[in-house]
């Protein structure tokens, strides 16, 4: 525990030193902001409730910006090392590899944590600042969507990982990350919306289709949050899908759970049979 | 005693390459070993094999009385490693980056002010290590492998990068922590460097280990010639060319020096034939066989 700690620290103070936190958190901060004001312009100063409409526009900017983000700072976290030289050294020392893999997540997870709620939370403030009413149950709601993000961002960090030990050159694992990022953020969703448009509701019936939305965890995400407040669904336009699929939050959390340590578990596995 | 490292029959396969084969040596205290070979011999893979780095396709490695590969992560707190291009995260200080090492053995985190004195990096430890240069990287690597008083130190290439005052102050460094008792292990290109430095030669030849045991005792079983140089005074190159008479292979150099091939048995009738003659003779050396000839001579008894 006290390894996962130290590597953990490292992780961090590194990612402190080379600016990763800082252009992180700006870039949320900068674009969460700007939706916010620019986001809620057509709804007028009428607008129900302003912070709802920010979630909403949050929630789909978080389902193509995290993903990418985590596999930024994760696809290169062991083979980038290795590469180096530095991993050799580090497992000389006594630490176990499955050590070096959650030490690494956690100090991943960390940073990613702090620069969604500093840029997410910087933009929730400010809409409170100008005056705008936000109910309890839209901070709720906030605040799910906040955590949630932060769950997908774990997701990434794990695929990941699975793709920086299964790789031997860190080019070829920047190559994968991106793969998967175009196939889970936009490949995925379009073939299934082709699918539910050419099978016009005959074979496809609810039920497999919310086992297929399990099976990316982008459309978990977006299910989590743009269905489960009654206030968010009916801005996000998912209302429609929100009454066919019928999935709670505990199972949608789960899945998110079972998509992070389930390729951290393989990527771990992986690791410690590796030769160096 | 127990030994510090057991290696029994190891052999490395990756595919159909053997990068080791069938290697047994054991290592006791106190001993510096000089690990020699030319570029793939499988010097460094053994010294992977010893940190568990990979595990062996056959036969069984002890380290401070642990499988190095296997879960146990005990041994790993007193043992000390340099790989052979050590490189460390850029972004941080020579301080922190040995700190976050000290923590990770366990060891004080004051304790690391005495090392950056040792390897002389105290004025540059605030710096970061991207402004630093490949001797000081060189330096911080030594370090590192220096915490926590290290029983096994396991130095891949050590001297590469260093200038030659730095070389001697690394030598020193290694003495003193041989006398502590502790193993030390060095693999090196520059044998001459290491002849007077270590007690124990392990020669490595495609992943099999050629020849093991002492300089000297390495120099029995090659038996190979001493060279005998005797100066001797102008014009007197013929009278002392015929007072050694047929018993040595010679060579003249710039008319007033000879130098001998002398076997063990041969050098001693040398010198005391050099020595009769007298006034003739100015000057004589005995130059024993190098390490460089040693290693060469069992590299040629091993290829086919």
């Amino acid at each position: 525990m006290r390894n996962v700690l130290l590597i953990a620290a490292k992780e961090i103070q590194e990612s402190l030193r080379n600016r990763w936190v800082l252009a992180m958190t700006a870039l949320l901060a900068a674009l969460a902001l700007s939706l916010t004001f620019l986001g809620s312009a057509p709804t007028g100063t009428v607008g129900a409730r302003a912070l709802d409409v920010v979630i909403v526009s949050l929630s789909s900017l978080t389902i193509f910006l995290v993903p990418l983000v985590a596999l930024l700072i994760s696809h290169d976290a062991i083979v980038g090392e290795t590469e180096r030289g530095t991993m050799l050294l580090l497992l000389s020392y006594p630490v176990t590899r499955g050590q070096v893999l959650l030490g690494k997540f956690a100090g991943h997870l960390a940073i990613l944590a702090f620069a969604t709620v500093l840029g997410y939370g910087t933009a929730a403030v400010t809409l409170a600042a100008t005056g705008a009413a936000i109910d309890g149950e839209s901070w709720i709601a906030f605040a799910t969507m906040i955590g949630s993000s932060i769950l997908l961002g774990a997701v990434f960090i794990a695929i990941g990982y699975l793709v920086s030990v299964l790789v031997r050159e860190r080019a070829t694992a920047a190559g994968i990350a991106i793969g998967v990022w175009l196939l889970l953020v936009v490949v995925f969703d379009m073939v299934v919306l082709g699918a539910l448009v050419v099978d016009q509701g005959r074979t496809i019936s609810d039920a497999a289709l919310s086992g297929l939305l399990l099976l990316n965890p982008t459309d978990v995400y977006r299910l989590l949050n743009l269905t489960g407040a009654a206030s968010v669904g009916t801005f996000s336009g998912m209302s429609g899908l929100a009454g066919a699929v019928t999935l709670g939050p505990a199972v949608l959390v789960g899945a998110l759970a079972v998509w992070t340590l389930g390729p951290l578990v393989i990527a771990a596995m992986i690791f410690s049979r590796r030769e160096l | 005693m127990t030994s510090l490292v057991d290696i029994r029959h190891a052999t490395k396969r990756y595919g159909a390459i053997e990068a080791v084969r069938d290697v047994s040596f054991a290592l006791q205290p106190g001993q510096t070993v000089a690990l020699v070979g030319h570029n793939g011999a499988g010097k460094t893979t053994l010294i992977k094999l010893m940190l568990g780095l990979v595990r062996p396709t056959e036969g069984s490695i002890r380290i401070l009385g642990e499988d190095p590969a296997g879960r146990g992560i005990e041994a790993r707190r007193r043992l000390g490693y340099l790989p052979e291009s050590v490189s460390f995260n850029t972004a941080l200080t020579g301080r922190e980056v040995l700190a976050f090492y000290a923590r990770l053995k366990s060891e004080p985190v004051d304790g690391i002010k005495t090392l950056l004195d040792r390897v002389g990096l105290s004025s540059a430890a605030d710096r970061r290590i991207g402004t630093y240069s490949k001797g000081m990287r060189q330096r911080l690597g030594l370090a590192q492998a220096l915490i926590g008083n290290p029983r096994l130190l396991l130095l891949d290439e050590p001297t590469t990068g260093l200038d030659p005052g730095l070389r001697m102050e690394f030598y020193d460094i290694v003495a003193e922590l041989r006398d502590r008792g502790a193993t030390v292990v060095l693999s090196s290109h520059v044998l001459t460097e290491l002849e007077e430095r270590t007690e124990r030669v392990l020669i490595v030849s495609r992943g099999r280990l050629v020849a093991d045991g002492t300089i000297d005792a390495l120099r029995r079983i090659a038996d190979l010639p001493a060279k005998v140089r005797v100066s001797v005074v102008d014009g007197a190159v013929e009278t002392l060319r015929s007072l050694m008479g047929g018993l040595a292979a010679g060579r003249t150099f710039n008319g007033h020096r000879f130098e001998f091939d002398a076997t063990a048995s041969q050098k001693i009738e040398l010198l005391r034939r050099a020595a009769g003659a007298g006034d003739l003779v100015e000057d004589i050396d005995v130059i024993p066989p190098s390490l460089d000839e040693l290693y060469a001579h069992f590299l040629r008894k091993e290829s086919p």
